[in-house]
């Protein structure tokens, strides 16, 4: 290694969009800004937030309301942290169980993804199993504090149903969701790529939306730093911020999606097959057997302002943590929260000036944040 | 009179499950209970009803486990992870050694120490275990390679066993390699010639 480089070690969990980190890292974006950049591969989020906790990565993949929860004290090993750039918009869908979506396309489900029209076929599936007094149906996600989580719960939700009583919900490692379809302990679940393709190729499961469409370009991972860290670090995690966004940029061009894909696959990052890694890249989706559909949009990695993490994306993620009982609402939360989400940091690393902030959010149900 | 605490240690290594299961029983611990498979645990956790549990970090269901002590009825008592936030050095230890503890509410922490103390000094001698097996191994794999070489050398040109070590000896320092990865090439080498 070059000894001139400044070492950054950052835990990821081999998803894929862990491209950007990946991609800085294996493409020289990263020794470009003069730093090393060490990339370590984890098995759960809680060794993500352990590790950075006790100081062993700088920084890290983390879900979007990772950073929000140690912030506010609702896990353990809590520290304050920052998520001071996306690492990548959408990439989640739920996908149920082959079986479930019989039911759901019997009842007029959209065979599109739409996801007013899949939840109202959901609706009617839980209210006749309730006629028959069936078992509540099971669903999945990776994490409590996940977008995951919360846009399962919001389509769920927007249905007219209650998460909490009229489904049962389970965390469950992302990479055994598809057998857990295939072995009826799950009917459904929401997931980031690969791990709904994985379901759909294996005939086990049927994508019935997807996070682009219940909220369009929302943020789903961020780079997550300890506060304690960024303070101490400011250039370094500046220059990691433009080594990132280049990242990015190149993430972004259509030329370089099959190098990606490649590079995604490889052993040390998510041992997978590279196709199951291209639809998503390419938004190429196959959700179901016989249906495919292009999302342009799928999963992206626009680098530039777009990647600028904004108060209103965690104030929404609280809100949803508020709405389901995992956190109180306060004025000194909200205004931790919006300095969570700070883009001031990212901005400025980049040079960015006069960019709009805080658009407000739309949801699928028309509803805004 | 105090009762013993009941343990559960959870991990997929059956042979770092029982060291630390064996160091737990010389400390005293009699309610000590292994369980290798994630399968059904929530219903074993129930059983068992344990106050304290150990998994190692490598599982990748922790983020489950984790959940179903926040909401799961089954599990009769809350539990969280054991942080003492008075010894920031011994979690930073067992994240280090690469544990984790989980306790019911309410013990007191003079109780769990000693067990978490345990399980980490247990995870690191595992781990030192392991590297030596590792480097015994690869140093039983460098011989075998050697003794092949010298063999080689040995029948082509009619050399003694050590006069082939000297003539493997020589080249490594003329070239400054190691010995081994002489006896690499000429292996490879010769696999190539006789092919």
């Amino acid at each position: 290694m070059d000894k001139s480089l400044t070492p950054v070690i950052a835990g990821f969990i081999p998803l894929l969009d862990s491209a950007v980190l990946v991609a800085a890292a294996e493409m020289g974006f990263a020794e470009q800004e003069g730093i090393a950049l060490k990339l370590v591969r984890e098995t759960s989020w809680a060794n993500i937030r352990d590790r950075i906790a006790v100081g062993h990565f700088d920084v890290a993949h983390m879900l979007a309301p990772m950073p929000i929860a140690a912030s506010l004290n609702l896990t353990s090993l809590a520290v304050p942290m920052l998520a001071p750039m996306l690492l990548g918009l959408g990439g989640n869908a739920i996908t149920v169980s082959t079986s479930l979506w019989a039911d759901m396309a019997a009842g007029g489900a959209d065979t599109e993804g739409d996801p007013a029209s899949t939840g109202r076929a959901l609706a009617a599936v839980i209210e006749s199993r309730r006629s028959e007094a069936a078992p509540r149906l099971h669903f999945g996600v990776v994490h409590p504090f996940s977008g995951h989580a919360y846009e399962l719960r919001y389509w769920i939700a927007a249905a007219g149903l209650d998460p909490d009583r009229d489904v049962e919900i389970t965390v469950l490692a992302p990479q055994i969701m598809a057998d857990a379809l295939a072995t009826g302990q799950l009917d459904g679940y929401c997931v980031g790529e690969p791990w709904n393709t994985a379901a759909v190729a294996a005939g086990t499961g049927r994508i019935a939306t997807y996070k682009q469409a219940i909220w369009p370009d929302s943020p789903e991972k961020v780079l997550g730093v300890t506060r304690k860290w960024a303070e101490a670090n400011p250039r370094t995690l500046a220059a990691l911020l433009r080594a990132l966004s280049r990242a990015a940029d190149w993430c972004a061009s259509a030329q370089n999606v099959e190098q990606l894909a490649g590079l995604l696959a490889r052993t040390d990052m998510l041992g997978c097959p590279v196709e199951i890694c291209l639809p998503a890249l390419e938004g190429s989706m196959r959700l179901g057997r016989n249906t495919m559909k292009q999302v342009p949009d799928f999963l992206t990695f626009p680098g530039g302002a777009k990647m600028a993490p904004m108060p209103v994306h965690g104030k929404w993620f609280h809100e949803q943590m508020v709405r389901w009982g995992q956190a109180e609402r306060s004025e000194d939360a909200s205004a931790e929260v919006a300095r969570i989400f700070s883009p001031d940091i990212y901005l400025s690393a980049l040079g960015l000036e006069n960019v709009p902030r805080d658009a407000p959010i739309r949801m699928f149900d028309g509803r805004e944040f | 009179m105090i009762f013993g605490l009941s343990i559960l240690v959870i991990d997929d290594n059956k042979i770092r499950a029982s060291i630390i299961e064996q160091g737990l029983r010389d400390a005293g611990h009699d309610r000590v209970m292994l369980v290798h498979q994630m399968g059904g645990l929530l219903r074993q956790i129930a059983d068992i009803n344990p106050d304290v549990i150990v998994i190692d970090l490598e599982n990748p269901n922790r983020d489950q486990l984790e959940h179903m002590f926040q909401v799961s009825r089954a599990v009769r008592r809350p539990i969280a992870m054991f942080v003492d936030k008075s010894d920031s050095h011994s979690i930073e230890a067992a994240v280090d050694a690469g544990v984790s503890a989980y306790v019911v509410d309410g013990l007191k922490r003079e109780r769990v120490k000693p067990i978490l103390d345990m399980a980490i000094s247990r995870f690191r001698a595992f781990s030192k275990l392991t590297e030596e097996l590792e480097e015994a191994r690869s140093e039983l794999a460098d011989r075998k390679t050697i003794d092949r070489a010298k063999g080689i050398l040995m029948k082509s040109k009619g050399l003694s066993e050590q006069e082939a070590y000297d003539l493997l000896r020589r080249s490594a320092m003329n070239q400054s390699r190691k010995i081994i990865d002489v006896a690499r090439s000429l292996v490879i080498a010769s696999g190539l010639l006789e092919d």
